[in-house]
């Protein structure tokens, strides 16, 4: 048994390797981006051979991961919430063929859209494909569900969902960690139709999945991650989901807390907690993260049983995370503020950095544009998505990965042209091939930016898929030859780089410029790292 | 693990405060492994992701000898904002326990058009009673490093962090090891400069 210091990120990733996995995929996104980092970077993924690594997207990732698990092999796949959108119809589909192999689906969603474009809550999903799902409350909860996960994957036969947010994804703690397990050898599923979905079989599947509901209930009723706790006072019984019980506790500096609780960790919901505590209790308080899902089950749509209070009768804020604070002002417990923040203090949002190739990209862009109206640039998630803020002000959109480019196609065949998308390098291979050929094949008039920075550099600099293949892509997809530009975003270069960006506006047709220059940060990691070879060298 | 009595009823909250880049998670690294040392329990929330470049960043440093529940430091509780910016450090004035201490760099970073004047930084900063403010970049340029004005500031804020600074010491050797031996000992000669500072504070305080 070893203690070590880790995110909570960390703790599922370290968990996952002693849980024996063969593989792991993701796609980078904050904050769930550290779980791959962490397996990449430890030894013992190198010692056993785990197979690790960024994939194009989280539904390539959730694929894999599928195929992994039909093999025999326990296979872990991480993401953020939104990206559970993009490996959606894997995800539900995969509740339906079954899990062969442990197959752990870990999704870190994001309350309070620290860098998110929304909040929502992946226990829906879970609870959409039917299946398991645990939500730990610690970094050791982490790291001790990742083994348990796995167990209860393969004993079951199905994906187990694990949801985390971005305080405990991002937060350290001293985790205590096991021996391992060892992998899994090769072993095809027993039932060899499982995994062809043709209606028929599907069917069958899909009857064996409602059935089993029932064996994931009476396993989360039974589980140590789900528990009661009594308490004197019987005015209220509190309910908590994963985090929310260290508010809770926070609140109550010796740890007495007068009301029964329910520590919700694992769902489905645990009914024999539940009615417990109901029936104990004139009213409930429930405490979850993220949407009111227990609380709208628990309060029904008609509500006509004991009083249910939360998020959805103002008892706590409707979005945003869960602090201290808001859980002590639910219970009457007022944590004060000492002083207010002196009104000299401004804002300081996030920035390009100094030297970053998009702040020039923008500023030829923007030159390029001023002859026309404004609102014509459709961008997308990555770091020159702070081109909407000043100075530059230079894109209209923001929405999900790869919309840059299929947005501006819907504007133009509006006949709103020039249409110009702006989209990475990295969300290009994600998701914006796809929406390319489309416009291709429509011929729509578009003009296609793709900032190649050779990195996925909002999540801190992960290796791209993309990087080196762009143009190649471009032309494949049927974007003219002729009409695909790449040039080096420096500022000497603006006036000559203006001239192309004009000329391809202008242009009807789809046309793709690429201005390329290595992210500034991960030029400043290369150059350390090669001066630090270069001494081991000399050294040597 | 055994836990020195020392360290009975132990509890530091502290906010790390500064700017995305400035390296405020080397400060939080080497308290948090002196912190383990003693034996004590550390909850540690970081920011990463989008809020890096150049905007404001804080991290919430728990540390305690019974286990910690949140990890986020409740409103007004906060034993200590250490901050490698000025302005920075006040934007977290609500969470600062009324007897909290307020250590900080005074050497603005200045990424924004609207940045305060100085003067009305400083100002609001020698309201909160207890205060060490100190310029800890050109402290540091007098030792000759300039990169170890972060060590300055922890060193300032040692006396209050009620972790022994034999450990804070150690630790400061441990996590720069790998850099070599001069810069281990630069990095102590600069938490040094910063722990006399807070020291003489304290004497003044006493005296007047």
């Amino acid at each position: 048994m070893k203690k070590l210091m880790l995110l909570g990120d960390e703790a599922i990733a370290q968990g996952a390797i002693d849980a024996g996995i063969s593989g792991a995929y993701a796609y980078p996104g904050t904050p769930s981006t550290e779980i791959m980092e962490y397996i990449m970077n430890s030894n013992d993924s190198k010692e056993k051979h785990i197979r690790y690594g960024w994939s194009a997207n989280e539904k390539t990732a959730m694929e894999a991961a599928l195929g992994m698990s039909y093999a025999g092999k326990r296979v872990l796949v991480s993401m953020k919430h939104v990206g559970l959108n993009v490996a959606a119809d894997a995800f539900i589909n995969s509740a339906i063929t079954g899990a062969n192999g442990g197959l752990v689906v870990l999704v870190a969603d994001d309350p309070s859209m620290h860098s998110s474009q929304n909040e929502q809550d992946s226990r829906f999903y879970g609870r959409f494909a039917m299946i398991p799902i645990l939500e730990p409350s610690s970094q050791q909860e982490a790291y001790d569900m990742m083994i348990y996960a796995f167990d209860i994957s393969e004993k079951f036969g199905i994906p187990v969902l694990i949801r985390i947010g971005t305080r405990l994804a991002h937060s350290r703690a001293g985790v205590e960690t096991h021996e391992a397990r060892e992998q899994n050898e090769i072993k095809l599923p027993s039932e060899p139709s499982q995994f062809i979905l043709l209606p028929g079989n599907a069917r069958k599947r899909y009857k064996l999945l409602l059935r089993n509901q029932a064996l994931f209930e009476s396993e989360s009723e039974n589980s140590t991650f789900n528990s009661y706790i009594d308490g004197t006072d019987k005015s209220l019984g509190i309910i908590t989901c994963g985090i929310a019980y260290n508010y809770l506790m926070e609140n109550y500096p010796d740890r007495n807390i007068p009301y029964p609780i329910v520590k919700i960790d694992q769902y489905p919901i645990p009914h024999n907690h539940i009615e417990k505590i109901y029936n104990a209790c004139d009213e409930l308080l429930v405490l979850e993260d993220g949407y009111p899902i227990v609380e709208e089950l628990l309060k029904g749509f008609l509500e006509t049983g004991k009083k249910i209070k939360g998020r959805l009768d103002g008892s706590l804020p409707r979005d945003g995370e869960l602090t201290p604070n808001i859980v002590g002002k639910a219970l009457g417990r007022n944590f004060e503020a000492t002083r207010p923040i002196p009104e000299i203090v401004k804002g300081r949002p996030p920035q390009l950095c100094k030297g970053c190739p998009h702040i020039f990209t923008y500023q030829a862009l923007n030159d390029a544009l001023a002859e026309y109206t404004r609102g014509r640039v459709f961008s997308d998630i990555g770091c020159y998505t702070l081109g909407a803020m000043e100075p530059f002000e230079a894109i209209n959109t923001c929405v999900d990965m790869g919309a840059s480019i299929t947005m501006a196609k819907g504007a133009a065949d509006a006949g709103f042209t020039p249409a110009v998308s702006v989209i990475g390098d990295s969300t290009f291979t994600h998701s914006g091939m796809t929406g390319l050929l489309d416009a291709v094949n429509d011929k729509s008039s578009i003009t296609v930016f793709i900032l190649d920075n050779a990195t996925t550099a909002m999540t801190g600099g992960q290796k791209s898929s993309a990087t080196g293949k762009i143009e190649d892509i471009c032309e494949a997809l049927g974007v003219e030859k002729e009409h695909i530009h790449v040039l080096d975003p420096l500022p000497k270069n603006h006036d000559a780089n203006m001239e192309v960006f004009k000329e391809e506006i202008a242009y009807k047709g789809v046309s793709v410029i690429i201005p390329r220059r290595e992210c500034i940060q991960t030029v400043a990691k290369r150059i350390k790292l090669e001066k630090k070879l270069k001494e081991l060298e000399v050294q040597l | 693990m055994c836990l020195h009595d020392n360290y009975k009823n132990m509890k530091t909250d502290i906010i790390l405060a500064g700017v995305g880049g400035q390296g405020i998670l080397s400060i939080a690294n080497v308290i948090g492994m002196a912190a383990i040392e003693a034996g004590l329990y550390i909850k540690q929330a970081e920011v990463h992701g989008m809020s890096q470049g150049g905007g404001d960043v804080q991290s919430n440093l728990r540390i305690s000898d019974k286990e910690i529940a949140s990890d986020l430091i409740p409103q007004g509780q906060c034993n200590m904002i250490l901050s490698v910016e000025p302005m920075e450090s006040l934007r977290y004035v609500p969470m600062l326990a009324s007897d909290g201490w307020l250590v900080t760099n005074t050497k603005p970073f200045n990424n924004i058009t609207n940045y305060p004047d100085i003067k009305d930084v400083l100002h609001e900063i020698h309201s909160i009673s207890n205060n060490i403010a100190i310029d800890a970049e050109q402290l540091a340029k007098e030792i000759g490093s300039v990169r170890s004005a972060n060590m300055v500031i922890l060193g300032a804020a040692s006396p209050f962090l009620g972790i022994e600074v034999e450990l804070l010491k150690k630790s400061i050797a441990g996590v720069f090891k790998s850099k070599g031996e001069k810069i281990v000992n630069l990095n102590l000669k600069a938490f040094a400069v910063g722990e006399q500072i807070a020291k003489k504070k304290i004497t003044d305080d006493k005296l007047s």
